[in-house]
């Protein structure tokens, strides 16, 4: 069955983002993107954190586990593990990923999980209006900020390769093309793919505004605005990582790369790697049943109800006599 | 106090051998057809500190310790100082020849605190400054002393094995302690040789064996007249097992059909994960199936990846201790609040904070059944003893599944590590109850709502993943399909499908798989308690009988939802209330109390990290119906 965007919709639920919220943008790239994937949406699991963003999986109708303050990628662990047909993607805010979740964040880097992960980028905490959140700039005071930042800011990107994500990426909420792709190709990589996406918040942050990314402040001749973001993939930047033996090399273009910010702030793939295992393949090199029967598929009882298990292995380990 | 068995005693530097020699010990005596109880005792410390382990031996079934060491086998000084006065006159004490001269107050690895005590008994005995000192006091209160060579025996051993280096065999001191002890114990030598072969790997059981045989042929020479009581083999013919409370678990949660394990590395958990990972892939009476053990980040990971296992169809579990347990609060207000059917062991140990982390305590029943924000409904079970561990991890899951609500289970860090010896497990009618549990099938044409309002608050389950069945989970107050509510009538609505889930466990669940009754049902003297203590109650129990003393005992295995009504009925009208508890408050008779306002007149309490011995359970008891004891006595034996 071909399926559409409006297949993903959830009519019942109102979505209750400010107006102009990044987080409408991103709610198109992701039903748009599952649509043109033709994912089933009962294969589809969309785990979120707190805050608005957490908020996500009540606007598209694929499964939603909406969970605690920074544990989305446990949560989806879990998920991934037991069932690994599912398609799992994690979505989370800035401060959720790199604040109250950063364990998780740099831990799952670990054990290259087959998921996506779509950080929410907006530089503050929301729904508590407003404080500096960890990829805020130092020295800056967004507007219900009682001081300027004294917190250097985290950089999601890099934090990302150097924890073993093996898709890292970035995109932006107002350019909903180049993010649908973008999360397309962090579905179809095989292994843990990373997308931080720049994400205005009209509410809150009056520095990093719609109009600053698009560049209103640095007009040229022709009185057209500069945008501060540009392509990666237009400027012939390759991230792929093809050969362990330029991996690193490869890596640390990327780094190169994601110290960028200001008036010129890099969109697109930083790093991809594809050969290398998923937590699902080590799991499966000990157990080599996992892919077909995996936790959640398999039978505990016969008919009966009778639990099927044999313990004598355990037992026979165990006599004394 | 009369007891028909031994107690064995091996100590020494922690890394030096004690568990294994420990086990070869059991095993051996399990081999002659004896019932074995085992206590382990261990510092928070790799190796060095001092570290023991008693086995109790007997013909029939023995649930606890006793205080009274038949014979101790010490590797070091430390162990004789330490344990000496807990022995026997007519029990022995075998000893390192090289250590005679060791200045006792000298010891390295001993606190301040206890030099204290220690100077303070020498002094008071008249006692000298070396080991050879405290042991002519011993001998002169009738201990036997058998000094043995370690090292005279290893460079022997050493010489047949072509091994110049003694350092390179110094390990193999266990091996020689358990050759002298079973030698003075008259016990058959090939048993015990079994019993190595068992424990070691191939490549090394032959070396030990011919350590053993050099020991236990040096003690038969050396010792002409040792003890006076033997170790006798006796005649079985059922097929028993020697366990650990962690390994009980574990096999327990494989028969439950537990398929995702997650855990933080914790004392005294882990050892039960590990276990289970090295027993990953599991036979069936079906095809192969595995249990994958996921070693988590934090146990605020452990618990909401086994979360997420569960919503996905599996059945999940994750192991912790208090430390962990309180990391894990806030996934478990997340589960209550979407009804996720998880399972949590929690072994207790020694608390607050990091407490006692490798002893023994019961202070956590109070935040069990209170952990996590706000209001939402759990089982918490308690097990009493090592087969009850196994039986209740099994169970878990059922009442976990049906009731669609996380269950606690409680065990403590006597049980993780005691071990005791049991007839084969039957676990041959072991149902899987998998509640309501939705099928693709079910669902079609319909729509489904994870939350649905029902008569029973149960909303039929079906796993993430299940076709006609796109659902939505949030740690917000939801509606029956899952999305976010703040709508004061559906919050009530909500609460209350929740909630009424409790009256249903309260209602369904048979009041014999709720609590155990002992002793005499009609006394007037009834002890209340949960989890460790069970043994030595009911041991004492029988004790008690033989004088005349009547008692019954009322073991608790559900604490959450307490059965109220069974325990009021069960407590009312009785003379004495007597409160057993590893913990300083007295939690369950608080928690009874509470729920049904019967009040405990006298309590029992130990919160040393260390569990109580029949010895000290029967003396408490005792003084209590002998009308000799206040209303709190608090207990303190063991080292």
């Amino acid at each position: 069955m071909e399926t559409k965007q409006s297949d993903y919709r959830v009519p019942d639920v109102y979505a209750d983002w400010c107006p102009g919220c990044g987080d409408f943008g991103i709610m198109n790239a992701l039903q748009m993107a599952f649509a043109e994937l033709n994912l089933e949406p009962h294969r589809v699991v969309m785990v979120s954190g707190i805050g608005c963003s957490g908020k996500e999986p009540h606007n598209v109708k694929v499964n939603g586990v909406h969970t605690l303050h920074g544990r989305a990628l446990p949560f989806a662990m879990g998920i991934k593990v037991a069932n690994p047909k599912l398609e799992v993607l994690v979505i989370g805010g800035d401060g959720d990923g790199l604040g109250i979740g950063a364990g998780h964040f740099v831990n799952v880097g670990r054990r290259n999980l087959n998921l996506t992960y779509i950080i929410h980028n907006n530089g503050v905490y929301g729904l508590t209006k407003g404080q500096a959140s960890p990829t805020l700039k130092r020295d800056l005071k967004t507007k219900s900020l009682p001081k300027p930042n004294i917190n250097e800011a985290v950089n999601p990107i890099a934090l990302a390769i150097i924890s073993g994500y093996t898709f890292v990426a970035r995109s932006y909420a107002y350019d909903v093309k180049h993010l649908k792709d973008t999360i397309k190709q962090g579905i179809q990589h095989r292994g843990l793919a990373f997308i931080d996406c720049l994400q205005p918040c009209p509410t809150y942050n009056d520095i990093n505004t719609k109009d600053w990314y698009s560049g209103e402040d640095r007009k040229d001749a022709q009185g057209k605005p500069q945008s501060r973001l540009y392509k990666l993939e237009e400027t012939g930047f390759d991230p792929e990582v093809r050969d362990w033996k330029e991996d690193w090399q490869k890596k640390a273009a990327a780094l190169e790369k994601a110290q960028e910010w200001g008036d010129r702030i890099p969109i697109g793939i930083f790093y991809k790697k594809d050969y290398e295992t998923t937590y699902g393949d080590r799991i499966a090199g000990r157990i080599p049943f996992y892919p077909t029967r995996p936790p959640a598929k398999q039978k505990l009882n016969d008919e009966k109800g009778i639990s099927l298990v044999d313990l004598s292995e355990f037992l026979d380990d165990l006599k004394t006599s | 106090m009369v007891t028909d068995s031994i107690n064995w005693m091996a100590g020494g530097a922690q890394g030096s051998g004690v568990d294994t020699a420990a086990n070869i010990f059991g095993r051996a005596c399990g081999y002659g057809g004896l019932y074995v109880f085992g206590r382990r005792e261990y510092h928070s410390n790799i190796k060095g500190l001092h570290s023991y382990f008693h086995l109790r031996m007997a013909k029939k079934e023995i649930l606890a310790n006793v205080n009274d060491v038949n014979l101790l086998a010490a590797f070091d000084a430390e162990t004789v100082v330490r344990h000496l006065s807990e022995v026997v006159p007519e029990g022995g004490v075998i000893v390192d020849t090289q250590e005679m001269e060791t200045k006792v107050l000298a010891i390295p690895t001993f606190p301040p605190e206890y030099k204290m005590e220690l100077q303070k008994f020498l002094k008071d005995n008249g006692i000298g400054e070396t080991l050879k000192d405290m042991l002519d006091f011993a001998q002169s209160k009738k201990v036997k002393v058998f000094p043995v060579p370690y090292r005279g025996l290893l460079s022997k051993i050493g010489k047949t094995l072509n091994i110049a280096q003694i350092s390179k065999i110094t390990r193999m001191i266990n091996v020689l302690t358990i050759g002298v002890s079973f030698a003075l114990l008259k016990y058959d030598k090939s048993l015990v040789e079994k019993a190595v072969k068992a424990t070691f790997p191939e490549k090394i059981a032959p070396m030990n064996i011919i350590a053993l045989s050099e020991a236990y042929d040096y003690a038969v020479r050396t010792f002409k007249n040792s003890l006076s009581f033997k170790l006798e083999k006796t005649d079985v013919n059922e097929e028993r097992i020697f366990l650990t409370g962690n390994q009980a678990v574990a096999m327990g949660k494989v028969l439950g059909g537990c398929r995702v394990q997650t855990y933080y590395p914790i004392t005294p958990a882990a050892d039960e994960s590990e276990y289970l990972e090295a027993h990953e892939i599991l036979k069936t009476r079906d095809e192969d199936e595995a249990i994958i053990v996921i070693q988590t980040e934090d146990e605020i990971a452990a618990v909401n990846s086994a979360s997420g296992a569960c919503l996905a169809g599996a059945r999940a579990a994750t192991s912790t201790s208090g430390p962990g347990f309180s990391l894990m609060a806030e996934g478990l207000s997340w589960a209550g609040n979407c009804e996720v059917p998880l399972v949590i062991t929690y072994y207790q140990r020694g608390a607050p904070a990091t407490g006692l982390p490798t002893r023994h305590g019961q202070a956590d029943l109070r935040f069990a059944i209170h952990t996590g924000h706000g209001e939402f409904p759990r089982i918490i079970l308690a097990s009493g003893d090592i087969k009850e561990c196994f039986y209740d991890a099994a169970k878990a899951f059922n009442l976990a599944e049906k009731y669609q609500m996380p269950v606690i289970h409680l065990i403590d860090k006597a049980m993780a590590n005691c071990s005791q010896t049991y007839p084969v497990f039957d676990y041959s009618g072991f149902k899987i109850d998998r509640g309501d549990l939705l099928t693709e099938k079910d669902l079609e044409g319909k729509e489904y709502k994870r939350f649905q309002f029902t008569e029973s608050g149960i909303s039929p389950r079906a796993p993430l993943g299940t076709k006609n069945a796109v659902q939505w989970y949030t740690g917000d107050e939801h509606n029956e399909t899952g999305h976010i509510s703040e709508e004061p009538l559906n919050r009530i609505l909500m609460m209350e499908k929740r909630m009424k889930k409790l009256a249903l466990v309260e209602k369904e669940v048979p009041t014999e798989e709720k609590m155990n009754f002992y002793g005499d049902k009609d006394s007037e003297n009834m002890v209340i308690s949960w989890g460790s203590p069970k043994g030595a109650i009911i041991e004492s129990i029988d004790l008690l009988r033989d004088e005349g003393l009547s008692l019954g005992f009322l073991q608790m295995r559900m604490l959450h939802p307490l059965p109220v009504e069974a325990v009021s009925r069960r407590l009312a009208g009785r003379k004495r209330i007597i409160d057993v508890e590893d913990n300083y408050t007295g939690q369950l008779g608080g928690v009874i109390r509470e729920k049904t306002g019967i009040s405990p007149n006298y309590y029992i309490l130990k919160y040393t990290g260390r569990p109580t011995s029949t010895t000290e359970m029967y003396n408490a008891l005792k003084a209590i119906l002998t009308g000799k004891a206040s209303e709190r006595q608090v207990l303190m034996f063991g080292n």
